[in-house]
Parts: C-alpha cells; sequence; structure tokens
C-alpha cells in the first residue's frame, strides 16, 4: 500500500465565493413548502455536492463488484476505487499510511470498535476511562458498556456556563488509573472547539491514549492528526458532504496492531480452520463483511471535495456566519444562546422565552428553514443547563448571510404566533 | 398547503400559556410520569381514582405548546369521567390525530379536544399531542413505569 502524500496547498483559500459552491449542491435550489431551502441543520448531517452524488452513481453504473475477492476485471475496478476512497480518507487526515484508516458506519462504529477492543483486552475493574461534559451519546454509551463490562469507572470533566472544558480540570482527572481519554474535538450541542492538542500532550505526559470524536470538526477545520498526536480519530463521511452509512477510525498503526478485530467474518481473516484463525493486516482486520463500497468512495471524493475547497476558506467563511448570526440573533427578545466559548465552530445553539424549541422547528420549517430541535444526542449538556431541549442552527460551507437573516426574520415570525 | 394556524389554534396557545389543572396533587391516589426521548418533554401525571371514577387529574412538566395544551385539555376533559369513558374518548382522539392528512378530521364527540384536528397534518408533531394521553394510560394501569412515546 503507498504512503500517503501530503495535500496540496488548499486551492481558493483567499476569494471564497459561496455562490459557486452552492452551485454544485443540486439540493440547495429547491424549495421547502414553496419557499427556498434554508438548510441550518449541517451539524446533523450535510448535503451532497455533485461530484459525490455522480462518484455513488457512477460505481453502480460502471464498476459495481465485491471487492477483494474477485478475480475479474469489475472487482478490480471497485476494490481500486474503494482502495482509492481510502488514500483519500488518509490524505485528508494527514495520516502517515492507509492502513491507519479503518472504515465505519460512522462515528458511532469508529468509537464503538475502540470501546469494545478495550473492553476485552485493557480495562479492569477500578480503572477509568476519562470523557468530557460535552460529549455525544455517541462518545458515552460506548464508554459505559466497555465500564459494565470491566468494572471500570467513566469519569467525566464538567464544563463551565460557558461551555468549555478547562484544561485544568481535564489535568485533574488524569490518574494512573486512566486507561484512555475520549474527547470531542467540536460539540455539536454548543459548537465548543476543545484544546484537543492540549488534551493529547497532558495525557501522554502520562502515557494515556486519548482518541478524538471529530465528527464535528473534520468538516469545519483544517486537521492533521499526525499534529494532533492523537492515538484515534473518529468522522462521519455524511457529516463531510460524503454518503451517509460510511465513516472512518483513524489509529495509529501501532494501537491498530495492539487492538483486537471488532467484528469477525469474511474480509477480516487470512486464514481459517476450525481450530484457527489468523486475522487479516492492517486495516481490514477491522472490516468484516462486504463493505459499504459505494459510500467508501463517495467519502473519498467528498474528502478531496473539500480539502479542494480548502479548510481554512471554510472556517474562515463559516466563523463569518457564527459572528454575522451571534450579532443578529442576540438582537432577538427572549432569546439566549447556550454556549459562548471563546473558540466555537458554526453552531449557535439557543432558547426563546415562552417557545419551546419544538414549536420554533415546526414554524421555521413552514419557513423552508430546516435547524435542529431537541437535546441533540447530548443529554448531559442539556442537564447541564437545566434545559430540557433547544434549537440549533449549525452552517455549513454553502450557508450565507442572507440565510441567517431568513432565520432571524422566521423567529419574529414565531414571536407572532407565540405573542 | 396546510397552515400553521391549523396547529396552533387560539385555544391551543392559550392553553400553553396558561394551562388548566398544572399543579401537584398532594393527595394523588395514582402518579406516573411521562417521556418524550425525541423533544426532551417531560410530564408528570397526578390522578385521584375513586373507584371507578377519576375524581381529579392534574399535570406538571415542561413541554411544547401542543404537548403542554394536549395535557391542559385532557385533564379538563377526563375529570369525573369513568375509566372506561377516559378509554374511549382516548381512541376517538388517537384517530384525530393519525387520520389520513387529506382527509377533513372529524372531532364528533370529542368536544375541545376537537382543536388538535391539525396536528395529523404535521406528523412529526403527533406524539407531542400524545404524550399527556400515553402517561394517562400508564396512570389508568397503576404501575411505575415512565410512559414513553416512541
Ligand atoms: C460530536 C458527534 N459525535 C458523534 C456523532 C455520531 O455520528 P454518527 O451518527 O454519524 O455515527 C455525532 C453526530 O451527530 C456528533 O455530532
Amino acid at each position: 500500500m503507498s504512503a500517503v502524500t501530503k495535500a496540496a496547498p488548499e486551492a481558493h483559500a483567499s476569494a471564497y465565493d459561496v455562490e459557486r459552491v452552492r452551485a454544485e449542491f443540486p439540493i440547495l435550489s429547491r424549495s421547502v413548502y414553496g419557499k427556498p431551502l434554508v438548510y441550518l441543520d449541517n451539524a446533523n448531517t450535510t448535503q451532497k455536492p455533485r461530484v459525490v452524488i455522480d462518484a455513488v452513481r457512477r460505481y453502480y453504473e460502471e464498476e459495481n463488484a465485491n471487492i477483494h475477492r474477485g478475480t475479474h476485471w469489475l472487482s478490480e475496478k471497485a476494490t481500486e476505487a474503494y482502495e482509492g476512497g481510502r488514500e483519500k480518507v488518509a490524505r485528508f487526515l494527514g495520516a502517515t499510511s492507509p492502513k491507519e484508516i479503518v472504515f465505519t458506519r460512522g462515528t458511532t462504529e469508529a468509537i464503538n470498535l475502540v470501546a469494545a477492543g478495550f473492553a476485552r483486552e485493557y480495562l479492569q475493574a477500578g480503572d477509568e476511562i476519562l470523557i468530557t461534559g460535552l460529549e455525544h451519546h455517541s462518545n458515552i454509551v460506548p464508554w459505559q458498556l466497555a465500564c459494565e463490562r470491566t468494572g471500570a469507572k467513566l469519569v467525566v470533566v464538567p464544563i463551565t456556563d460557558e461551555g468549555e472544558v478547562p484544561v485544568d480540570e481535564f489535568e485533574k482527572r488524569l490518574t494512573p488509573r486512566t486507561k484512555l481519554a475520549a474527547v470531542s474535538h467540536v460539540s455539536n450541542a454548543l459548537g465548543t472547539v476543545n484544546p484537543v492538542k492540549t488534551f493529547i500532550a497532558l495525557a501522554h505526559a502520562r502515557k494515556v491514549p486519548v482518541l478524538v470524536d471529530g465528527a464535528q470538526a473534520a468538516p469545519h477545520l483544517p486537521l492533521d492528526v499526525v499534529d494532533l498526536g492523537c492515538d484515534f480519530y473518529a468522522i462521519s463521511g455524511h457529516k463531510m458532504y460524503g454518503p451517509t452509512g460510511i465513516g472512518a477510525l483513524y489509529g495509529t498503526e501501532a494501537w491498530l496492531e495492539k487492538l483486537p478485530p471488532y467484528q469477525g467474518g469474511g474480509d477480516m481473516i487470512s486464514s481459517v480452520t476450525f481450530e484457527k484463525t489468523t486475522y487479516n493486516v492492517l486495516p481490514w482486520k477491522f472490516e468484516a463483511g462486504t463493505a459499504n463500497i459505494a459510500g467508501g468512495i463517495g467519502f473519498g471524493v467528498a474528502a478531496d471535495w473539500l480539502s479542494g475547497v480548502g479548510l481554512a476558506a471554510v472556517a474562515a467563511h463559516e466563523h463569518d456566519l457564527l459572528l454575522h448570526g451571534t450579532r443578529q440573533l442576540s438582537m432577538v427578545p427572549g432569546l439566549t444562546i447556550v454556549g459562548r466559548a471563546k473558540e466555537k465552530a458554526g453552531v449557535i445553539s439557543f432558547v426563546l422565552e415562552n417557545v419551546h424549541p419544538h414549536d420554533i422547528g415546526t414554524i421555521l420549517d413552514r419557513e423552508g428553514i430546516a435547524i435542529r430541535t431537541g437535546h441533540h444526542c447530548a443529554q448531559p449538556v442539556m442537564d447541564r443547563f437545566g434545559l430540557p431541549a433547544t434549537a440549533r442552527a449549525s452552517f455549513g460551507l454553502y450557508n450565507t448571510r442572507a440565510e441567517v437573516d431568513a432565520l432571524v426574520n422566521a423567529l419574529a415570525k414565531v414571536r407572532k404566533v407565540f405573542g | 398547503m396546510t397552515d400553521l394556524r391549523d396547529l396552533y389554534q387560539e385555544v391551543i396557545l392559550d392553553h400553553n400559556k396558561s394551562p388548566h389543572n398544572y399543579r401537584e396533587m398532594t393527595d394523588a391516589t395514582r402518579m406516573a410520569l411521562g417521556y418524550n426521548p425525541l423533544c426532551g418533554d417531560k410530564m408528570k401525571l397526578y390522578a385521584k381514582i375513586e373507584g371507578d371514577r377519576i375524581a381529579d387529574v392534574t399535570f406538571q412538566g415542561s413541554g411544547c405548546a401542543i404537548s403542554k395544551a394536549s395535557a391542559s385539555i385532557m385533564t379538563d376533559a377526563i375529570k369525573g369521567k369513568t375509566l372506561a369513558e377516559a378509554e374511549a374518548l382516548y381512541g376517538k382522539f388517537h384517530d384525530l390525530l393519525t387520520g389520513p392528512p387529506d382527509v377533513k378530521a372529524d372531532g364528533a364527540g370529542l368536544g375541545k379536544l376537537a382543536v388538535f384536528s391539525g396536528v395529523r397534518e404535521f406528523p412529526a408533531r403527533v406524539k407531542c399531542a400524545t404524550l399527556a394521553w400515553h402517561t394517562l394510560q400508564t396512570v389508568l394501569k397503576n404501575t411505575q413505569d415512565v410512559a414513553k412515546t416512541e
């Protein structure tokens, strides 16, 4: 397998042309209830550019076959395309080799893979897993399951009123019993960007490996897993303008070699007898059964496309939307923004006095505006703020200031209904 | 096109603002918790059952306008009714909410509850309107379970 070459310098980082980007997304020209679609639910899932849709279709129309096991031409083509997707994802993350990229169904499965391996091989009663109070359920529950199985304990770093994880609170909870720290890079509920590089350095100083939940970071910030120094990094294709049902676990070669397989089946073995099975080499040791081939291909195309747009430019554009949105929303009477971290990605969680988020969501929907309402799969975050739910607008690289203004105007309608 | 006013009728907005029977009941004979994991709505329903009659029923909790108004109007509607009558009312109410959206809802026999006829055009909100009723089921069965709308 070839080594990964570093990503090319980012293309049009200086002059970000949002209209040109928008033109690549077929769905953005549709309307909903007779109103132009304003899609502000990007933390939930993102829309797909034409190149990704075409890549998936092209695979099914021209190259469809199973991979790694055919001697025929189509199978070779499909294998090449799928493994090409892995190389693209590896390059996107800054991984040293595609061997370090395990395709999964998404972030959730990536975290479960590591948690299950730790439960089987590395955790004992009395050990500790350190997470933060900002985590998505998918970076809580797999560890709880691992703890239940082993008698290990889940330790949680509390968050501040701003929605930040203080470095000293994190450091305080690294003990000789800590076997792993699992932290989100960017919070889906509040948008907080965690100082993960600092967390990793502190953990590594105590020989504690770190898994980073990068589901909300990968689509929005320039990334380099080697520079971060993390042991594991989990991402979801569908949040990165790629297909659903595909994601990746980055793991250092050293860790992936040590971890036991996740599921057993075809493709993950090199030989099977009834007495003994030897496992396949990395990364296939973790990929049992027929893969999501179209997904892997589309994911790779999405990663390349995103790098082509340029993550520095994307981050700058979304930061502008965050500032504009924060300013405009702060002026809406009775509106409170939840999560005021100094470092934030393009996520604005808010509540409106005397109006439940669910009602906000329904009324905005009729204006063609898609946001998410609820606990955002982060109930502990909601509990921390004493809220049952929030409304959340989350930005993607195709959103505009005008769309943010449409949101603000629609909130005036909400007020009108509720008096 | 369906109108938001079909959903948010004045009566619903009024009950949302000032819900009826919204209080803790210290001498309740039964109590149940209702929870809608989708939106985080939580509801506590208290009832005083005398024989086969619901002598009093109250609720507390946090929820959207639809779930709050539904609980408010439900408690008004079932107070003084027999358990069987409440059960029958729930059946009718459920039909009102889940009927085909293109068929005009028939609110016959539902009294005030008929204001929820617009909900069937908003499938995502049906669970909000039924949370109180699901919780009532738990109360009527007299278990300590938390009712869920999923
Ligand atoms: C921070 C974070 N972690 C994990 C996940 C889970 O991702 P998926 O559902 O794609 O596995 C999400 C998705 O909402 C998320 O926002």
